[in-house]
This record gives C-alpha cells, structure tokens and sequence, in this order.
C-alpha cells in the first residue's frame, strides 16, 4: 500500500540546514494498523506530513498504492489527498463554525458530490463513530473525545485508502484516548489501512506494528501482539 | 474543478454564504466601509444635481444668453468732448449694431419712465389710481426676458408697433391694484397720464427677468415714444445671442461698437452700463458642474477606500483562518478553489454592501427632495443620479472588490498546507 525508499528530508534555518529525515525505507501493507513512534524531533511528524502530501521530500522515492507521488502541483497533490488520505490531527482541526454533519461532509464536498447525497454519507460515518445524535452540533458542543471522532468520521467519509492520524490521543485523558483507540481499532478491523504517530507506549501498543524512529533512521520496525481494547 | 463551473454553484455560494454569516462581526465592519462610500457619492453627487436643478429652475424664467445694456455718463474726455457727457442710443445704432455683430440673435430697444429715472405715471381706472413704472417694448422683448402672459392675453405684436396703438401689458400686480378681484382685465381700459388704453394681456412675474417687479406696465415702442416725444432716441436696450455664443464675449464686442459710434473713448469703462444675465449663468453651470465632479471624485475615492479596507479585513480574516484554510486543503481543496472562495466572498460582501449603499442613499435623496420641495428660497430640485453613473459606481465597486479580494485570496494559497494546520 505504501511503499517508500531512501527518504531524505532537511529543513533550512536560516544558513544551517536542518536534516530531519536521513534516508528511510519503509513499508506498509494494506490492512495495517501501524504506530510510528519516536521522541520529539526523530522526524515522526515529517515523515507522516510527506506521506500526507501535506510536505515533499527532497530525496527518494514514494508509491502510494502503486502510484508514484512525485513531481505534484499543488492541484494535483489537493485531488490525490482527497480521494487517497484521511487525515486525523492531535487538535482535532475541525471548522468551529461547521456543524458536526458539515465538517464530516466537507471532503465529499471537495469531490464534487451533490448536497443529498454527502449528507446522507456523512450521517452514516457520524453513526458509525457513535455520534448521530450530535450531528448538527458545533465542535464547540461536543467533548474532546467527541470532537476526535467527529474528525475520524471526516477523515473516512472520503473513503480513503489510508488513513494518517497525527498524536489523535494527545490531546485527550486517558479513558477518552482508549475509546479513541478503539474506533481506530475497529475502522482498522474492517480493513482500512492506519498509520497513527504517537509517542506513549501505550497507544501504540493497541497497534500491530511499531516502527521506532531516532534522529531521522527507522532502528527498529517489529510487528507486535496488538492490545486488543475490550471494554468499551 | 472548473473555476467557472464553480462561480455559478450553489454549493459554492452555500460556502460562502455559510462562511460569510457564521462570521458576523466580521462581514459587519467589512461591509460599512464600502457601504459608507458609495451611499456618500450617492448623496453628494444627488444633491450636486438636485442643486444644478434648483438653479436650473431659479433661472427658467430666463434666455440662458441674454444681456442689458443702458447708457451712463462718459469718465475720459475723447475727440474734443468733455467728460460727463451722457451718450443718447438712436434707433439706428440697433440696426448698425445688429448688422455688424452676427451672433446677436434678438435685439430690444426700450424705454422707460419710473424704473431707473423720470417719475411714475399716473394711472387710473374708475376710482383706482396708482403710480406705476411704464415701459414701451418692442415684440422681440418676449424672446430675451421670458414673457408668461395669462391666458387669454398677449404681449406687444407688430401691428400695435406699426400702428403706434394705445394697448398695454400689464403685471400681475398692477392688476390686483387697478381691478377688482375676479375680473378680467383684458379689453378693459386703463388712464396712463390721460390716455385710455386698453389692456391686452397680463404678465406673470419671473423674478430676475430684466429691469421689471410685478407692478408695470408695458406698451409699444412707438406709442410710448410718441406719448413722450423720444424721437429716435432710447435709453437701454436688451439683447440676446444664439446658444453657441459666449455671453462675455458678445458683451464686449456689443459695448466696443457701441464706444465707436457713440465717440467714446476705448477705455472708457462708466460709459455704459450692463448685465450679464449668460454670464451669472454660466458661472453658475460652473459651480454646479464643479460640484458634480467633486462629488464624482470624493464618491469614487470613498469606494475605494472602502474597497480598500474590505482588503485588509479580508487580509485578517485570512490570517486569522490560516488554520481553516489549511484543514479545508488538508480534505483536498485546491488552491484555485481555496482562492475562488475568497475572492468570491470579498466580491458578494462589496455587491451586498454597495445594494444596502444605494438603497439607503436613495432614501435619503427621497427625503431629502420632501423635505426641500417646500422651500423657494432654497435651490434643490429633483436630487437624482443617473443610472449609469450608479452602474458605473457600482462596476468599480465590484472590479476593485475582485482585485482587493486577490490579495488575501493569493497569501491564503501561499501558506502550505503544512504550516496552515500548525497555526492554531
């Protein structure tokens, strides 16, 4: 499903030169549940913004579900992030003045699929998180908890092929972040391919494989017994 | 997406419009900039024009190019005569006048007794009597200083010129003194100095229309002449030129040939004496036509100042959706459609803002015009602005509100996505 070779990244600051990503190999395939884990500034969040086509590599290769994501303008990298990738963010990123339906409707939006049937859409992802009730409420009605599923709801309603969920328990306590946990458990179940970037062993210990980076190189990758959340 | 398409999609304008009322205060104070602008060049270019009508009418009265010129006493001796001579027109001069100088279009000599000098003659009807000014005019009179005679009436004509007869017009309130209410004045005498005349018409009066009030009396030329012994001689006369013509110009030309014939000295400026109704009036245009131009010029800097300050609150409001902007690129907005969207907004804020400016400028033209039309001292008439003009106003409006709206639309797409979803 994604497949990437000798990645480099480096940023400029100023006169000195920041290198972030030193070469990775990396791959994943369809169904995976995989946590890529690391300290702050291992290069964690960098390498999920290039596989987001949020960020470009300067170096090496990246094929997403055999296609090759090279030399993209901004339209074209706009089309392939709206029909390949679902985002979920640490800060939820909701639109605070969007309704529960509207911001899980937005990417179908971009698609260019009529009214009816986006709303019709967007309620049945917001029922399969747990949320259709709240529907027509702002993000500022709803909890954290409630707000993160809103945006895994967005992030699926495209129906994309991989799902890239940046620190999505960050921002919430413990007992929220198992629940969280747990839908992505699900979605992941039914065969959707999940990379979500963590840094509590916790978290990514609900994964089924952690890839550990430090200092921009990959120097661990095993597949683990993934901690199945039962209780909720 | 085709960028076109998506102008006239709903969804689009649902996006917008969403966009624009979730964000009140915003849309608010953005909009009263340009609100403010054209509902001002509105309002100063209406009463511009409410003004150019009210003098308009002030002045309907009048031949927009007509003049009066009259002799006075010379200031500088010439050719071997004193100074203090008081040079005397002769029927002649007209004719010598009129043939030299082409663009006079009508030509009245006219004489006079109470207006300016000699007394006021007596005039009599039954028990009635009152001392009024008396003036002998030709025809042609009615084609320089607008005549309105009542209905029913005439003025002077040819016939009572040729024939020297005893026919008078008299104002509105010469009638009022000599008659009694209701009855009709025409085919009835009146005694001016002992002669009967009859009167055959009654003027309405128009006030800055020549020398006259609302109390004289007009009757031909050549009967007054005749009643006073005037000969061939006349005191002023009046004169109007065709359209085209510069009143100042003809002015002065008049007033040269009239020092030539009459042997008085070049410079020699007391000698005659005149006014210049074209000129008053074209200073007049002037003023109003500077007016309008103004009003053009402060409206039409006010829109943009306004345009302007949709601009920079777009600008902020850009800024301040950084992070929006950025999870709407994240979902797979285009940069196209991301600049579409605000360019749009800035172009719906100014077309609603400059609707709610024309609406409520038009208003208060409307009540303005009700509020005024009462007052005759006061010259404001009709306050209107031409469609184009508010079209014109209105095209500018929605070109700058576009070009404004670049502006932030083109800073918005500049951000990377990246950094637009880190801002918080």
């Amino acid at each position: 499903m994604i497949e990437i070779n000798k990645l480099h990244k480096s940023y400029e600051m100023g006169s000195s030169s920041l290198h972030v990503l030193k070469g990775i190999d990396f791959k994943v395939e369809a169904g995976e549940l995989v946590a890529i884990m690391g300290s702050s500034g291992s290069g964690k969040s960098t390498l999920l913004n290039i596989l987001g086509m949020l960020d470009i590599s300067d170096q090496g290769t990246y094929d997403l579900d055999d296609i090759r994501i090279a030399d993209m303008d901004e339209k074209k990298a706009a089309n392939y992030r709206n029909r390949f990738l679902g985002f979920v963010f640490q800060s939820f990123n909701l639109i605070n003045y969007k309704s529960a339906l509207e911001n899980v409707a937005l990417p179908l939006y971009y698609q260019g699929i009529a009214r009816k049937e986006r709303q019709k859409t967007a309620l049945n992802y917001l029922d399969k998180v747990g949320l259709k009730d709240w529907s027509l409420h702002l993000p500022s009605e709803l909890s954290g908890g409630q707000k993160q599923r809103v945006a895994i709801a967005r992030a699926l309603a495209a129906n994309p092929k991989v799902l890239l969920a940046d620190e999505p328990t960050g921002a919430l306590d413990s007992a929220t972040s198992r629940e969280v946990m747990a839908l992505i458990q699900k979605i992941n179940n039914e065969g959707k391919t999940i990379l979500v970037v963590t840094h509590e062993n916790d978290i990514a210990n609900m994964c089924k494989r952690i890839v550990h980076l430090k200092d921009g190189v990959i120097v661990e990758d095993k597949k683990i017994k993934q901690n199945i959340i039962k209780d909720v | 997406m085709n960028s076109l398409k998506k102008i006239f999609d709903r969804d689009t304008w649902d996006e917008i419009f969403e966009s624009i009322s979730k964000n009140r205060t915003r849309t608010i104070i953005t909009t009263i900039g340009v609100f403010w602008g054209i509902f001002i060049y509105l309002v100063l270019a209406g009463s511009a024009k409410g003004l150019e009508n009210g003098f308009d009418e002030a002045f309907s009265g009048l031949s927009k190019n007509s003049m009066g010129i009259w002799a006075q006493s010379t200031s500088i001796p010439y050719k071997g005569f004193e100074e203090g001579r008081n040079p005397v027109f002769q029927l002649s001069d007209v004719d010598y006048i009129k043939d030299r100088i082409p663009e006079i279009q009508y030509i009245s000599p006219g004489l006079q007794r109470g207006a300016f000098s000699g007394s006021p003659p007596l005039v009599v009807r039954g028990l009635k009597s009152d001392n009024f000014n008396l003036f002998g005019n030709f025809p042609d009179q009615a084609n320089i200083s607008v005549i309105k005679i009542f209905d029913g009436g005439r003025f002077i004509n040819d016939e009572d010129i040729k024939y020297e007869r005893k026919v008078a017009v008299i104002g509105e309130g010469t009638q009022e003194r000599l008659f009694d209410v209701g009855e009709d004045p025409i085919g009835k005498y009146i005694r001016i100095n002992d002669i009967n005349f009859k009167v055959v018409g009654v003027e309405k009066f128009t006030e800055g229309s020549g020398f006259g009030s609302d109390s004289d009396i007009t009757i031909p030329y050549t009967t007054f002449a005749k009643i006073y012994n005037r000969g061939d001689r006349f005191g002023f006369m009046f004169i109007s030129g065709y359209d085209y013509v510069n009143p100042n110009y003809l002015e002065e030309t008049i007033i040269d040939n009239l020092k030539i014939i009459k042997t008085v000295h070049p410079d020699d400026d007391r000698a005659f004496g005149s006014f210049n109704i074209g000129s008053l009036f074209e200073s007049i245009i002037k003023f109003t036509r500077g007016m309008v131009f103004l009003s053009l010029v402060v409206g039409i800097a006010t829109i943009f100042a306004g345009v302007i300050g949709i601009g920079n609150i777009m600008l902020i409001a850009v800024k301040e959706r950084t992070n929006e902007l950025g999870i709407r690129r994240a979902l797979g907005a285009t940069p196209a459609e991301v600049k579409i969207q605000i360019v749009l907004e800035s172009v719906f804020l100014t077309i609603i803002a400059g609707i709610i400016g024309i609406i409520v400028g038009a208003f208060l033209l409307f009540v303005i015009n009700i509020g005024t039309s009462g007052l005759e001292e006061f010259p404001f008439t009709n306050p209107t602005v031409p469609l184009t003009i508010v079209f014109g106003a209105f095209v500018i409006m929605v070109t700058l509100g576009t070009l404004i709206g670049l502006i932030p639309a083109e800073r918005a797409v500049s951000i990377k996505p990246i950094e637009a979803l880190r801002e918080e």
